[in-house]
C-alpha cells in the first residue's frame, strides 16, 4: 500500500466522499444503549431474582403471568436487542484485540452468526408466545387459561 | 478504546523511569498496575462472562416455545445451591459492568472526569459493596431457605 502525497502547493484534492464512521457510532451506541441496560438490567434482576420468592419463582406460568402483559413484551424485546448488540459488540473489540488473520475472521463470523441466530430465536419466542399451549396439564399453565 | 486515561502524569523519579529499590509497581506510568487498568481488565473480564451467560440464558428462555415441561425442567437446573451462588457471582459481574460503565461514560463526557476517573472508580467499588450487602443475604434465604 503506498500513499502519494501531492507535491507543495498543489491546488487543493477534491474532497474524498464522507464515509459512514461506524466505530464512531459504535462507541456511542455502547454508552448510550450501557445506560439503558443499567435501567432494564435492574429492573429485570429485581423481578425475577430479588423480589418474592426470587428464581425459586419461575417457571413457564411465571413467564406466561409476565408475557401476559404487554408492558413485559416490549421490556424484555429491548432488553434482548440492547443487550445482545451490545455484548456483540463488545465481544467483536476483544477479538479484535486478541485474535489475528485467518482466526480473528472466523470468530468474527461465528460471532456475527451467533448473535443474528440468537436476536431472531429470541424475537420468535417473545412474538409467537402461546401461553396456553394444548395439552398441557393445568398446573403449569397460568391460571387464566382455565378461564378460557 | 475508551479514555480512561489520568489527567495528571507523574515525573519519573530520577532517571527514566527508573524504579526506586523495592518498588515493585512501575514508575512512570500512570495507567499501567494502577485503578485505571485494573477497571478496564474487569470490565473486560465481567463483559465476557455476562455476555456468555447472555448466549444461554436466550436460548434457556426460548424454550417456552417447545413445551412448558422443557423450560421448567431447564429453568429448575437454576434453583439448585450451586447455581444460585452462580447468580450471586452474576449480579456481582453486572453490578461491576453497570457501575463501571457509567464510571467510563462519566469520563468520557464529562470535563472533569478523566481528573476525577480514580475517585470514581472507587465510588463504583463502594456502590458495588452496597448492591451486594443488599443482594447476597436475601439471595441466600432463597436459595438455602425452606421451601
Amino acid at each position: 500500500m503506498s500513499t502519494t502525497i501531492d507535491a507543495p502547493r498543489s491546488p487543493r484534492s477534491p474532497l474524498r466522499k464522507r464515509r459512514v464512521n461506524w466505530e464512531k457510532w459504535g462507541w456511542l451506541y455502547m454508552r448510550a444503549s450501557g445506560i439503558v441496560l443499567v435501567v432494564l438490567i435492574f429492573g429485570h434482576l429485581l423481578v425475577n431474582l430479588f423480589l418474592g420468592d426470587g428464581v425459586k419463582a419461575i417457571d413457564f406460568a411465571f413467564v406466561a403471568g409476565k408475557w401476559a402483559n404487554p408492558f413485559w413484551i416490549v421490556y424484555d424485546t429491548l432488553l434482548l436487542w440492547l443487550a445482545l448488540i451490545h455484548g456483540a459488540n463488545g465481544m467483536r473489540t476483544i477479538i479484535n484485540d486478541y485474535a489475528r488473520s485467518r482466526f480473528r475472521i472466523v470468530l468474527l463470523v461465528l460471532l456475527a452468526a451467533a448473535t443474528v441466530g440468537l436476536l431472531t430465536m429470541g424475537t420468535l419466542a417473545l412474538t409467537t408466545f402461546d401461553p396456553c399451549p394444548a395439552g398441557t396439564p393445568a398446573d403449569l399453565l397460568p391460571s387464566f387459561c382455565s378461564t378460557l | 478504546m475508551s479514555t480512561q486515561a489520568a489527567a495528571k502524569i507523574p515525573a519519573p523519579k530520577e532517571g527514566p523511569g527508573a524504579p526506586k529499590k523495592g518498588l515493585r509497581r512501575p514508575v512512570g506510568t500512570l495507567y499501567r498496575g494502577r485503578e485505571g487498568m485494573w477497571s478496564w481488565v474487569l470490565h473486560r473480564i465481567t463483559g465476557v462472562a455476562i455476555f456468555f451467560f447472555l448466549l444461554v440464558h436466550i436460548m434457556d428462555t426460548s424454550l417456552v416455545m417447545i413445551t412448558p415441561e422443557g423450560y421448567n425442567a431447564v429453568i429448575g437446573t437454576y434453583k439448585t445451591p450451586i447455581m444460585g451462588l452462580g447468580e450471586i457471582a452474576l449480579v456481582a459481574a453486572i453490578g461491576l459492568h453497570a457501575l463501571n460503565g457509567l464510571r467510563i461514560i462519566a469520563i468520557d463526557f464529562l470535563t472533569i472526569g478523566p481528573r476525577i476517573q480514580r475517585l470514581m472508580f472507587w465510588i463504583a467499588i463502594g456502590l458495588w459493596v452496597v448492591l451486594l450487602v443488599g443482594f447476597v443475604p436475601r439471595q441466600i434465604l432463597h436459595i438455602f431457605g425452606g421451601a
